[in-house]
C-alpha cells in the first residue's frame, strides 16, 4: 500500500516537474527570441529537468527495483514496453505533425519546442527505466564490492546531473577524470552477465527479440531528439540542449553499452544454453528423487522417477528397470521397450555367460554395448546397466539403451549413478518410515495392553480372620499375562485364583480379561475346583486359538473346615510351608491347562485335591517367570532356590516374605529389569 | 534359535530339535511338524534329547497337534527329554495328553504298540 502511493507520487512528480520545465522552456525562448528578459529565471528549465529525472528515478525504482516478482525475461519486457509506449507517443506526435502539413503551426519554433521537449521526456523515461532493470540485472548475484561498484556510479551519475543544472564548471581535469571513471565503471558493471545463464533456450530467443527492439527505440529516439534540437538551434539557443547535458549522454552510453553486452552474451551463449538446461534438470530430477519421501509417494514413484531422469539425462532411446520383489520374483518398468525384448537382451547376455549385473550378480555399473552386437533383430548399440542399492543390498538393475554405437559417455554414467544412489537412499528412507511407524504402532498397542493388564489386576485383596494375603505382580516392556484374584464367596469361603496366560502381548491381555470375567462368575456360584476348571475349559474353548492356552490354580479356603480346595491346571506347583514340621514342599498333583483337551474328557486331566491348614502355615502361589529368572551366568532361579528363600522368612508377615523373596530375585538376576512377567502371591494363615 | 533335523527310520519320521524352543522359533516347530503331516506320515517321532528349553509357545504347538493327530490317526512320541524339559511337560499337564518315552528304542516301541 505505501510503495503504491509512492509510485502514485512519483509518477505525478515527474509529471509536474515536466510541465514546469515546459512552460518555462517555452517562455525562456519566447523572451530569447523577443529580446526580453524572462518572467522565469533562466536555470528553471534545467533545474525541473533534475528533478524530473530525479522523480522518474525513483518512480521506477519503486515500481521495477522492488517487485519481487519480476524475473529477466520479464524485466526486459519491461524495457520493451516502456520503449514502445514512449514510441508510439512519438510517433502519434509525428503522425499530428504530418497531418498539420506545413501550416505555420508546424514551423512554429515554440510548436517545434514543445515537440522536442515531449521526446526528450519519453527518451529521458525510457532511459531510466532502462537503467533501472539493468541494476537489477547486473546485481543478481550480488557481491559487497558489486554493490559499492554501483553505488558510486550511480553517485558520479548524480554529480554529472547537478553540475549540468547548477553551471558548475568542474576544471578540465576533473571532469576529464570524472568521465574516465564513470567510462570504466560502466565497462566493469556491464560485465556482470551472470542471469544470462539461468536463462533457457527460448528465454534467450526472447531476450535478443527484445534487446533489438530496445536497440531500435534508443536509435529512433536519438534521431528524433537530435533532429529537432537541431532546428531549434538554427533559431535560438535559449533552450534545453540535452546535447550540453552531460547526464543524459552517460545516461544513454551505459544504457546503450549493457544492452550491446547482453545482446552479445546471449548470442553467444545459445549454443550451450542446452547444457546448462540439462543440468538444471538434473538438479531438479534430483530433488524429486530425494523429496518423495517427503511428499508421501510411494516407492513405485521413486522407481518412476529415477527411470524418468535417468532416460532424460543421457537421451536414452530405451530403458528398463528391474526391481527385485520381496519374494524373489523381478518386475520391470519398461520406458520405449516391450518387456520381452529386454527379457531377449537379458537373455541374450546370461546365454553368453556375460557377467554383468544383468545377471544380478555384480553390483558394478557395466557397459556391456560389446555383447549387444551379437545380438540380431534388435536396433539398440549401446547398453548401459546401473545397480540400485538399499543399504548395501541390491534391490535392483537399471539399464540404459541407445541405438547409437559408444552412445555413452563418462559424465553420463557419473550423473545416471548418482541418481541411482539417491533412489536407493530414498527408498531406504521409505522403508525406515515405514518400520518406524510400524514400531510406533506396535509401542502404542503395548502400552494399551499394559494398562488394560494393569486395570485387571485387583487394587485390594480379600483378607479373612484365617489369612493374610500379600501379592506382587511386575511385567516385562512387552505385556504378559499374569493374573490373580480374590472373591468372597460366602462368610467362610474365599476363591482365589493365579493364572498366566500364554504369548504375550494385547492377544495376552484378552485372554486374561476373558480369565477374569470367567473367574467372577463361576467363583460366585461356590463349584467345587475341579468343577471350576472343567466350566472354566468349556468357556474358553471357542475363545482361545489354536496353541494357546490358560495355565491357573484355583483355591477355595474354607475358613469353618480349616481346609483348602483347589485344582490345578497346568500352573506352576504350590508350595507350601507347614509350621508344625517347619518344612516346605511343592504340591505334586495332576492337571492338564486350560484350553488343551477342549473335548468333554477334560475331567479326566483335572482334580480336586484337599489340604489342612494350621495357623503358621504358608502357601505360595507364583508364575513360571519367577523360577525361570536368569542369573548372569544363565541358570534359572528354579524351585530349589525358591523354596530354601521362603524358608529363610517364615516367622515374618507375608508382606514382608513377598519383599525379602523380590529383593532375593532381583540380587539373583543382577538387574532390576526384568524379561518376562513376575508375580507372586503370599497367603499366611493366622 | 532351534534347528530341526528330520530323518526317516523304521517308516517312522524322526524330528530331532536341537536348542532352545521359544515364542519365536516355535513357528519353526509347527511348520517342521506339519510338513511330515502334510507328507503323509502317520507315525512321528520327536528326539528331545538335545532340547535345552521350551517355552509355552513351544508347549502349545505339540498341544495344537492333539486332536488333529486323533483324528487323523496319526501316532507322534517323544523321547529323550532331559529332566527340566520333562518337568514343563509335566506341570503344564501335557505328559498326560502326549506320548513320552525315556529312549528312541522305547519310543519305537510305544509307537508300533499304539498302531496295533
Amino acid at each position: 500500500m505505501k510503495t503504491k502511493a509512492l509510485i502514485r507520487l512519483t509518477f505525478l512528480a515527474a509529471i509536474v516537474t515536466w510541465l514546469v520545465m515546459l512552460f518555462s522552456d517555452v517562455t525562456v525562448l519566447f523572451s530569447d527570441l523577443k529580446g526580453l528578459t524572462p518572467d522565469v529565471p533562466v536555470w528553471l528549465p534545467k533545474v525541473m529537468l533534475d528533478l524530473y529525472v530525479i522523480s522518474v528515478f525513483y518512480y521506477y525504482k519503486f515500481k521495477i527495483e522492488r517487485d519481487e516478482s519480476l524475473n529477466f525475461t520479464d524485466l526486459l519486457w519491461r524495457v520493451f514496453a516502456t520503449g514502445l509506449v514512449a514510441t508510439v507517443l512519438s510517433l502519434s506526435l509525428r503522425v499530428l505533425d504530418f497531418l498539420l502539413g506545413s501550416t505555420k503551426l508546424s514551423s512554429n519554433i515554440f510548436f517545434i519546442d514543445v515537440e522536442y521537449l515531449v521526446n526528450l521526456g519519453l527518451l529521458l523515461s525510457f532511459l531510466i527505466a532502462a537503467g533501472t532493470c539493468w541494476k537489477r540485472l547486473i546485481l543478481y548475484q550480488k557481491s559487497k564490492w558489486l554493490i559499492r561498484g554501483w553505488l558510486v556510479f550511480e553517485m558520479l551519475l548524480l554529480i554529472v546531473l547537478l553540475s549540468d543544472s547548477l553551471q558548475i564548471i568542474f576544471k578540465e581535469w576533473l571532469f576529464t577524470s570524472i568521465s574516465i571513471l564513470t567510462g570504466l565503471l560502466s565497462l566493469v558493471l556491464s560485465a556482470n552477465m551472470k542471469w544470462v545463464a539461468y536463462l533457457n533456450f527460448k528465454q534467450k530467443w526472447t531476450s535478443l527479440l527484445l534487446l533489438l527492439l530496445s536497440f531500435f527505440y534508443l536509435g529512433y529516439f536519438l534521431f528524433t531528439v537530435i533532429h529537432f534540437s537541431d532546428e531549434i538551434k538554427l533559431q535560438s539557443m535559449a533552450f534545453l540542449d540535452f546535447q550540453n547535458h552531460v547526464f543524459n549522454i552517460y545516461l544513454f552510453s551505459f544504457v546503450m553499452l549493457y544492452s550491446i553486452f547482453s545482446f552479445l552474451v546471449i548470442l553467444f551463449n545459445l549454443p550451450t544454453s542446452s547444457v546448462f538446461e540439462q543440468k538444471l534438470e538434473e538438479v531438479v530430477n534430483f530433488q524429486r528423487i530425494s523429496q518423495s519421501v517427503q511428499t508421501e509417494q510411494s516407492e513405485e514413484s521413486v522407481y518412476k522417477i529415477l527411470l524418468e531422469s535417468s532416460v532424460s539425462s543421457v537421451f536414452a532411446d530405451a530403458a528398463w528397470l528391474e526391481i527385485k520383489g520381496e519374494q524373489q520374483q523381478s518386475r520391470l518398468q519398461t520406458y520405449q521397450i516391450t518387456e520381452s525384448d529386454a527379457h531377449k537382451i537379458q537373455e541374450h547376455l546370461n546365454g553368453r555367460h556375460v557377467k554383468g549385473i544383468l545377471d544380478q550378480s555384480s553390483d558394478k555399473t557395466k557397459n556391456l554395448s560389446n555383447h549387444l552386437a551379437t545380438l540380431k533383430g534388435t536396433r539398440f548399440r549401446s547398453l548401459m546397466a546401473f545397480p540400485v542399492q538399499v543399504k548395501g543390498e541390491k534391490i535392483g538393475t537399471l539399464a540404459l539403451l541407445k541405438e547409437l554405437p559408444e552412445g555413452f559417455n563418462k559424465e553420463m554414467t557419473q550423473i545416471v549413478s548418482a541418481f541411482a544412489n539417491q533412489a536407493g537412499i530414498s527408498i531406504e528412507n521409505f522403508r525406515l518410515l515405514k518400520e518406524a511407524i510400524q514400531n510406533e504402532r506396535y509401542k502404542e498397542e503395548l502400552k494399551i495392553a499394559k494398562m488394560v493388564q494393569k486395570s485387571l489386576l485387583p487394587d485390594k485383596l480379600e483378607n479373612d480372620n484365617d489369612f493374610e494375603i500379600s501379592a506382587f505382580s511386575e511385567s516385562a516392556d512387552e505385556v504378559g499375562g499374569d493374573y490373580y484374584d480374590t472373591l468372597r464367596i460366602n462368610d467362610h469361603q474365599v476363591g482365589l485364583i493365579i493364572a498366566d496366560v500364554s504369548g504375550k502381548g494385547t492377544t495376552a491381555a484378552f485372554h486374561m480379561s476373558q480369565m477374569k470375567g470367567i473367574f467372577h462368575s463361576l467363583a460366585q456360584e461356590a463349584l467345587e475346583p475341579k468343577v471350576f476348571m472343567m466350566r472354566a475349559n468349556q468357556a474358553l474353548k471357542y475363545c482361545l486359538e489354536r496353541g494357546s492356552f490358560i495355565s491357573a490354580t484355583y483355591f477355595v479356603v474354607d475358613s469353618k473346615e480349616k481346609m483348602i480346595y483347589y485344582s490345578r491346571a497346568g500352573h506352576c506347583p504350590v508350595l507350601i510351608y507347614r509350621a508344625a514340621s517347619r518344612k516346605a514342599d511343592y504340591l505334586i498333583d495332576k492337571g492338564a491347562a486350560l484350553g488343551m483337551v477342549k473335548g468333554k474328557d477334560y475331567c479326566n486331566f483335572v482334580e480336586t485335591n484337599t489340604l489342612p491348614y494350621a495357623s503358621g502355615d504358608i502357601m505360595v502361589l507364583f508364575t513360571d517367570g519367577i523360577t525361570e529368572a536368569k542369573g548372569p551366568r544363565g541358570e534359572e532361579f528354579g524351585l530349589d532356590l525358591l523354596k530354601k528363600t521362603i524358608t529363610e522368612v517364615v516367622i515374618r508377615g507375608p508382606k514382608e516374605i513377598q519383599e525379602h523373596l523380590i529383593k532375593k530375585l532381583y540380587e539373583y538376576t543382577g538387574t532390576e529389569e526384568i524379561d518376562d512377567d513376575y508375580t507372586i502371591l503370599i497367603v499366611k494363615f493366622r | 534359535m532351534v534347528h530341526i533335523k528330520r530323518l526317516q527310520e523304521d517308516g517312522a519320521d524322526i524330528l530331532a530339535v536341537v536348542g532352545e524352543i521359544d515364542a519365536s522359533s516355535s513357528i519353526e516347530l509347527d511348520l517342521a511338524i506339519a510338513k511330515s503331516v502334510g507328507e503323509g506320515s502317520t507315525k512321528i517321532l520327536v528326539d528331545c534329547s538335545a532340547l535345552e528349553y521350551i517355552s509355552s509357545a513351544g508347549l502349545g504347538v505339540f498341544m495344537s497337534y492333539i486332536e488333529e493327530f486323533r483324528d487323523k490317526n496319526i501316532r507322534m512320541v517323544l523321547f529323550g527329554m532331559k529332566e527340566k524339559v520333562a518337568n514343563t511337560f509335566q506341570i503344564l499337564g501335557l505328559a498326560d495328553l502326549l506320548h513320552i518315552s525315556s529312549n528312541k528304542l522305547e519310543a519305537k516301541k510305544l509307537l508300533n504298540e499304539l498302531s496295533v
